[in-house]
């Protein structure tokens, strides 16, 4: 499984699961020094394994309307 | 969100013309037990080394084996590519790695337990072809063979 940052690539690659998350480029896990935020993060990612579709499974994150990072 | 256009010039014109990989098939992957019973990995493409490792090079395929003992701060960024910027993760590690909040999960008991290793890449290859037959498999295969149930991968 995996974070994303760029949808298009994720959707070439097709890994099973994947969460695309609102952050620039070098921040998968949104902020520094916020472990709040990188652990909803993990936790939206592991969750994944939640969803009865068949991979691959491509969510966006609940964060998607925030301006982190 | 990360964007294309948010890059350099150059780099935003060789993401124009970049075809990249694309797969036609996902393999169906479900868990097989639950997730407090599980081992986890994680793979990073930020390109991270320890000491007695050698640094990544342009173009590098290769990857750097990180013991589940190792402390964030002594992690080393080898990334070469300039196309994003690194003051963050110098800041926290955490940030593309992140291992300590898996810690907590695997103290909490949220996780079964993290494998004695991880792995990390460095990405920007526009060259993959080693990485696809060579070297991402050796890692798959070390992977099955330490009994790891989820690898979990942040790229940058």
């Amino acid at each position: 499984m995996s974070i994303t940052l760029l949808e298009a690539i994720t959707q070439k690659v097709k890994p099973p699961r994947a969460l695309l998350v609102p952050y620039r480029f070098g921040h998968p896990l949104g902020e520094p020094n916020n472990p709040q935020l990188q652990h909803a993060i993990i936790a939206e990612t592991l969750a994944l394994f939640d969803d009865d579709r068949t991979p691959p499974i491509l969510k966006h994150s609940i964060h998607i309307g925030e301006q982190h990072g | 969100m990360a964007s294309i256009s948010e890059l350099e010039p150059l780099f935003r014109f060789f993401m124009r013309f970049y075809r990249g990989q694309r797969y036609s098939h996902t393999p169906n992957t479900p868990l097989s037990k639950p997730l407090p019973e599980c081992n986890i990995a994680l793979i990073t493409t930020a390109g991270f080394y320890i000491n007695g490792q050698h640094p990544y090079v342009n173009e590098d395929c290769s990857y750097r084996e990180i013991p589940n003992t190792i402390q964030t701060h002594e992690l080393k960024i080898g990334h070469k590519s300039v196309a994003y910027d690194k003051t963050d993760t110098k800041t926290d590690a955490n940030l593309v790695f992140p291992l300590d909040r898996f810690r907590e999960l695997e103290s909490e008991g949220k996780i079964g337990s993290l494998n004695h290793r991880h792995f990390s890449f460095m990405g920007s290859i526009s060259k993959p072809k080693r990485l696809i037959t060579e070297t991402a498999p050796e890692v798959a295969q070390m992977l099955r063979s330490d009994g790891v149930d989820v690898a979990f991968i942040t790229p940058v």
